[in-house]
């Protein structure tokens, strides 16, 4: 399990880099580092099907992207200016709000079961049961498409709403002329 | 949007259709290996997304390929909620898996699952893919 | 128990990135390691020691999988977070073309 613990270390490190790097191309590679890192660490907790989505769909985000960025700038202007008066309240306020958080968060996930312990109730039935009811041999795909195929209905909806949100944001019919 | 050298022309060349048939594989075999409609509409769509990276577009394409991709998510989203509506036509039940399960860990087997990866895979391509073109193509170039 | 904190960190990283940056772009890449950090922390919380990946291969045998349920929740929820950082990106061009700027406290004046 070290390795797992090393990709952790690793993503922490990249996404504290992309948040504070001055260049915006930069800071969206790093991104592309906690994603790449998040997949491999899919591959080592024994979820395939969650790594292959992440590494095609972490392409398609970078691509993204950095298609934004070279439309527009990459020099992030906001960091080298003067620190305002209501950017320290904001960090202050984060500050208490982050510790306050991590102990609530640290007392919650101790009632969880231990890692690499879970509680397999609902997912024995589904385990046993995928084969038999569904005749397919991949238990997630059973999951989402014959157990809660509903759940995927509306994540459909959901990506379907929001292709039509970007279409509709970024056309040119109805903008004012100049 | 303008092309990329003869270098990437050439790689984009052999590579592309080995993509598009890992992600066909990815689609078909969802029921019985890693993947699924969602892996491999991803894959479709980051197929296309190198061919227009690579080669360039006129504004003329970019159009025509922004209403083939709508089209087609369309068509998918109407097969998915299609095949569960006909679930409830045919045994009264919405999204029930009313086909035969055939034989285990066969290509043919696990009635309505492989449909439903093909309509998500259609679904998930197009509008990837149509997301990309809104965002980076030619046609919605800014006027300064 | 301690690698879930490794998830909390990162929450708090994105959550930073939102509350204090002032570039648009950086908020979007605070919204993006907010979904990394809950996606990698339901994939831990199904983890189960020395077991498959849910996958059958053979039809009876005795089944010793990982918990197939999370990993179903998170696989929609990745491309729903595609669907999500690509409309904050098109709002965020949008204002670019409009004020010139990615500084959220310089888009303040009306502009019709």
């Amino acid at each position: 399990m070290l390795e797992l613990y090393l990709f952790l270390i690793f993503m922490l490190v990249a996404g504290i880099i992309a948040t504070e790097i001055k260049d915006l191309l930069a800071a969206v590679i790093s991104l592309g580092a906690v994603g790449f890192s998040v997949a491999i660490i899919f591959i080592l907790v024994q979820a395939p099907d969650l790594a292959i989505v992440q590494i095609v769909v972490e392409v398609l985000t970078i691509v993204i992207f950095v298609a934004v960025i070279l439309r527009t700038t990459h020099i992030d202007e906001t960091i080298k200016e003067k620190i305002s008066g209501i950017q320290v309240l904001a960090v202050v306020l984060y500050g208490a709000f982050a510790v306050l958080f991590f102990i609530a968060m640290v007392r919650t996930l101790n009632n969880l079961p231990p890692f690499g312990h879970p509680i397999m109730k609902v997912a024995n039935q589904y385990i046993s049961l995928g084969l038999p009811r569904t005749g397919g041999a991949n238990l997630v795909a059973d999951v989402i498409l014959d157990f809660r195929a509903l759940d995927t209905l509306g994540e459909a909806t959901v990506l379907f709403t929001s292709v039509i949100g970007v279409v509709a944001l970024m056309r040119k019919i109805g903008r004012r002329q100049k | 949007m303008k092309g990329m050298s003869l270098i990437v022309k050439t790689i984009t060349n052999i590579v592309i259709g080995f993509i598009f048939l890992y992600g066909l594989y990815i689609i078909l075999h969802g029921h019985l290996t890693p993947g699924g409609g969602f892996a491999g509409g991803v894959i479709i769509a980051g197929v296309f997304v190198l061919k227009y990276l690579a080669y360039g577009s006129s504004k003329a394409g970019e159009k025509k390929s922004s209403i083939i991709s709508s089209v087609f998510e369309s068509v998918g989203a109407l097969l998915f909620v299609g095949i569960a509506l006909l679930g409830l036509l045919l045994t009264g039940v919405f999204f029930l898996n009313f086909i035969p399960r055939g034989t285990p860990l066969h290509l043919l087997s696990a009635g309505i699952i492989p449909l439903c990866n093909i309509a998500i895979g259609i679904k998930v391509g197009a509008g990837l893919f149509s997301i990309f073109l809104a965002l980076a193509a030619f046609k919605y170039i800014m006027e300064d | 128990m301690t690698i879930f904190v490794f998830c909390i960190a990162l929450f708090l990283i994105g959550l930073y990135a939102i509350v204090t940056k002032r570039n648009l772009i950086k908020i979007v890449i605070g919204f993006a390691l907010i979904e990394y950090s809950v996606n990698l922390l339901f994939a831990l919380i199904g983890f189960r020691r020395g077991a498959l990946a849910p996958i059958i291969t053979k039809v009876h045998t005795t089944h010793n999988f990982v918990d197939p349920i999370p990993q179903a929740l998170v696989l929609t929820a990745i491309v729903i977070a595609l669907g999500t950082t690509a409309v904050m990106l098109a709002i965020a061009l949008r204002i670019y073309e409009r004020y010139k700027t990615f500084d959220i406290s310089k888009i303040k004046r009306l502009k019709g």
